[in-house]
């Protein structure tokens, strides 16, 4: 079969946009500084609890041992209260359709589960004995600590893990958010008293937020929500992560993997945040770029040229700072023109104004995903933790949408020439050194 | 706790028909957002490959996003992209699915391109060298380059049962997936993708008469050709134990699993839900049997899970299946000692039962995570047209949560009892310093 030519008279036309729903989100701030969000949805009959607590390390000096102990209070948070022990407050949770996931990020502590609607006071209830007198019992702690030293080990044996290690560690510095992963030494020196020290001064109401989103009353679950959580006291302050300054751009870095059969190909630089005006035409840019199957980068080095599975780019958000991130994992044999082809499609963006056909396809994607993507109750849980937890209002999303909307070619091409030029992003590649360091050496310097 | 009376069934009405080529289709309308979900499942899956074609059901998926007819490579992705919806697919061991995700305006311009590379995909020498390439490329990320990544799901199968279908690999070998010719897929094509072989499943904020007018406007013009035998995946139940080792370079520690065949998926349905509560008994949350035990009491593992079907989806196979049980432990503990606990676990539970109160537990938690996977409108659509496929009836994919919640302690026991070391298959993970001591 010759290559067709997409004749646009065969291809339906999309109908008329019908109206999003528009979330209806109630907010309180109770007397303790917890900020609740409830959303009532319609969907399935569940309920989705969102708590996001501050908790980024406070310094370079302290980060460290931070992200050690905040590695093991993870899961030690559960195992005990004052009045339930481990299997009892499991069995309590799992009664209501409910587990408890607790994650940290190098910004907040994120407490998260599924419900059966009439399991919200319960939940409540045994997230309000977590919150207010977990008690780190020893024996487990020390079973956790053991525990998490094996998981470290398993992560660092991941390419992935290795690689945006790395590049966080190349970018950040001295700044907190260089550590990504704990040291296993410094998990081993955790004792209890030090994660119930950590657990007084840093879970905290003030500065967090519960989101409840689903089949849920406002009132009446904004109510139950002070009557459970209105004892969760604790004085201080949250903590936000210190500015943060970027190192400078030096050679790409090779990180030796003898023997690997692919490269992990990592770059990275500085983004607008969620409150710059000009975050809406970086993202579009970063879409066009890489950031979707439809995008140059998976045009050329996947559909073109077979160099690897799943290349993307995607802008983030950390609360000291955001970035705009390139990866590919590619065939150890062409490391370095998989590199040429990311690189060049990079200068390409930053040199030479896309397309409006381009920028709309990249328009219309971002903003009927965001639809999508919000519109579970899952889905938008995570969204409104994540944005009021920064401290947007609950309204940012339907603003930025209306941003993406405005954004104009001249302004999305003056983005990709500040944002994505080549120049400004730090290299990692995590490969076979021997088999790939002559390769990369002919695009540049590079360090091993 | 729920209440036993709570309404757990998803009451989205059901409308189907079938084409004169004999494309089935089900429509699952829901207006409660302004999104549609297009999917058409093939009955063509990992278990029907030949020999000397392993991973070809993957590899021909990936074929299928290559344009086709009326629509050049790339503008697949576009057309759906720009349309702002998204769109993948999935080989599963008796499926390949395809599907987008989109808004509800978009409906037309996907039942266009769904039926324009159900007629027609450009199987051409060019898109099958690149995509052998990139297939290449995924199984490097996914399983070449990273510890634990073809353990146990490509590992197991070939201790665990007997025939090609069950045993092979299904990401493909490297010899046959470079030794595939453009010959091969249009004979895969003209034999396993006719309409015949097919489900579309259309679901949310659709009206039924104007959608049944399209779908017939875009799939009634693809030829009619004859469905294959549906090809038969079962086989004998194992009357032995079996253990294999395999040695994993990258590892940093050691891991174990175990599985065991369970009930008919589809013939016997009512029996296989007991295996399937058994299974979240012992290792869903960190109340379950085996997570105490292994993890909190006896600090036998680092992590432990059990899942019933090769992907963890019980309701998406057909026979033969099984239970497996995965866990990651120390060095310093041996596979023994973690098999003699889970055994003695399973034991325990075909000797004395379930209470009732656990079980209620562990059905609310089972119930939940159904509903909240029915929560998009592409994931209820793709359990539809799963439950059309493999069970003939969409309708059971609404009915699942309240089926499990029905399920008796006295059915979970004697699943229990089938999970005997007698028939087992062992695999066990070794690291590359441990593998050759033995």
């Amino acid at each position: 079969m010759s290559a067709p030519v997409l004749d646009l008279s065969l291809v339906p036309p999309l109908g008329d946009p019908r109206p999003q729903p528009v979330p209806e989100v109630h907010l309180t701030t109770l007397d303790t500084g917890l900020q609740v969000a409830v959303v009532p949805r319609a969907g399935v009959p569940l309920v989705e609890l969102r708590l996001r607590i501050p908790f980024a390390a406070a310094s370079t000096r302290a980060a460290a041992a931070h992200v050690a102990r905040t590695s093991v209070l993870t899961g030690a948070v559960l195992l005990g209260t004052a009045a339930h022990d481990q299997v009892q407050i499991a069995q309590l949770l799992q009664a209501e359709g409910a587990e408890l996931s607790v994650s940290a990020d190098p910004d907040r502590l994120l407490l998260g589960t599924t419900m059966l609607p009439s399991g919200l006071p319960a939940v409540l209830g045994v997230l309000a004995e977590l919150l207010g007198r977990a008690t780190y019992p020893a024996d487990q702690v020390a079973a956790e600590k053991a525990r998490v030293a094996e998981r470290i080990a398993i992560a660092r044996s991941q390419p992935g893990v290795v690689a945006r290690t790395a590049l966080a560690t190349r970018r950040y510095g001295s700044h907190p958010y260089a550590v990504q992963l704990p040291e296993t030494e410094q998990v081993a020196a955790i004792t209890p008293a030090a994660l119930r020290k950590l657990h007084r001064e840093r879970v905290l109401p003030a500065g967090s937020t519960l989101v409840l989103v689903g089949d849920v009353d406002p009132a009446a679950a904004t109510d139950a929500v002070a009557a459970a959580l209105g004892g969760w006291t604790g004085s201080g302050t949250a903590v936000d992560a210190p500015l943060l300054v970027e190192a400078p751009v030096g050679p790409l870095l090779l990180v030796d993997r003898p023997g690997a059969v692919q490269s992990n190909l990592r770059l990275g630089g500085p983004a607008p945040g969620r409150r710059d005006p000009e975050l809406p035409a970086v993202r579009l840019a970063s879409m066009v770029y890489g950031g979707y199957f439809s995008s140059r980068l998976v045009e050329n080095i996947r559909e073109r040229r077979g160099y690897t599975y799943s290349p993307r780019s995607s802008v983030d958000h950390l609360q000291a700072g955001s970035s705009f991130l390139v990866d590919a994992d590619v065939a150890t044999g062409v490391t370095g023109p998989a590199l040429l082809e990311t690189v060049y499609e990079l200068g390409r963006i930053a040199l030479v104004p896309m397309t409006e056909a381009e920028l709309d396809a990249a328009r219309r994607y971002i903003l009927g995903t965001t639809a999508l993507a919000t519109a579970t109750h899952a889905g938008l849980a995570s969204t409104l933790s994540a944005l009021i937890g920064s401290g947007l209002p609950a309204d940012w999303l339907a603003e930025h949408q209306a941003a993406l909307a405005a954004v104009t070619l001249d302004e999305v091409t003056a983005a990709a020439r500040r944002w994505l030029h080549p120049a400004g992003l730090t290299a990692v590649v995590v490969g076979d050194a021997d088999a790939t360091a002559d390769q990369l050496a002919a695009l540049g310097p590079v360090q091993r | 706790m729920t209440s036993p009376g709570a309404d757990l069934t998803l009451r989205h009405p059901v409308e189907r028909f079938t084409l004169d080529n004999g494309l089935r289709v089900v429509l699952a309308p829901d207006t409660s957002v302004p999104v549609v979900a297009v999917s058409v499942f093939y009955d063509v899956g990992m278990r029907s490959e030949p020999e000397g074609r392993t991973g070809f059901a993957h590899l021909f998926e990936h074929v299928m996003f290559q344009g086709s007819a009326h629509v050049p490579k790339m503008e697949h992705a576009r057309l759906v992209q720009a349309a702002g919806g998204s769109f993948n697919g999935s080989t599963h061991q008796d499926y390949t699915n395809y599907f987008e995700a989109l808004p509800a305006e978009a409906l037309e311009r996907a039942l266009f391109l769904e039926a324009d590379r159900m007629a027609s995909p450009a199987i051409t020498e060019e898109n099958l060298r690149n995509q052998i390439d990139v297939v290449k490329e995924e199984i490097r990320v996914n399983v070449l380059n990273r510890p634990y990544g073809a353990f146990p799901w490509l590992q197991l199968p070939q201790i665990a049962f007997e025939s090609f279908a069950n045993t092979h690999d299904g990401y493909g070998s490297f010899v046959d997936l470079e030794s595939s010719t453009v010959d091969d897929a249009k004979d895969f094509f003209d034999r396993y993708y006719a309409p015949a072989n097919a489900v579309l499943c259309l679901g949310g904020d659709l009206d039924v008469a104007e959608t049944e007018r399209l779908v017939r406007r875009y799939f009634d013009a693809v030829p009619h050709r004859a469905a294959p035998p549906t090809p038969y995946t079962g086989e004998a139940s194992p009357t032995g134990p079996r253990h294999g080792v395999v040695v994993d370079a990258l590892a940093p520690a050691p891991a174990v699993a175990i599985a065991w065949r369970v009930p008919d998926p589809v013939a016997d349905l009512d029996t296989y839900l007991g295996t399937v509560l058994l299974s979240e008994l012992l290792s869903e949350g960190d109340a379950s049997r085996l997570e105490l035990r292994l993890v909190h009491r006896d600090h036998l593992a680092v992590a432990q899970s059990s899942y019933v079907g090769l992907f963890g989806d019980p309701f998406d196979v057909r026979d033969a299946t099984t239970l497996t049980t995965q866990v990651h432990h120390s060095a310093d503990v041996t596979p023994q000692r973690v098999l003699d606990a889970v055994h003695e676990e399973i034991d325990k539970v075909a000797q004395d039962g379930v209470g009732a109160a656990e079980l209620a537990r562990v059905q609310a938690r089972t119930s939940a995570q159904l509903l909240r996977g029915a929560d998009s409108v592409l994931g209820r659509t793709l359990g539809f047209a799963s439950a059309e496929l493999i069970h003939g009836r969409a309708e059971l994919a609404g009915e699942l949560a309240a089926r499990l919640a029905a399920v008796t302690p006295e059915a979970v026991q004697h699943a229990a009892r089938g999970l005997v070391p007698d028939t087992a298959a062992v695999l066990e993970l070794r690291t590359a310093d441990k593998g050759t001591t033995r």
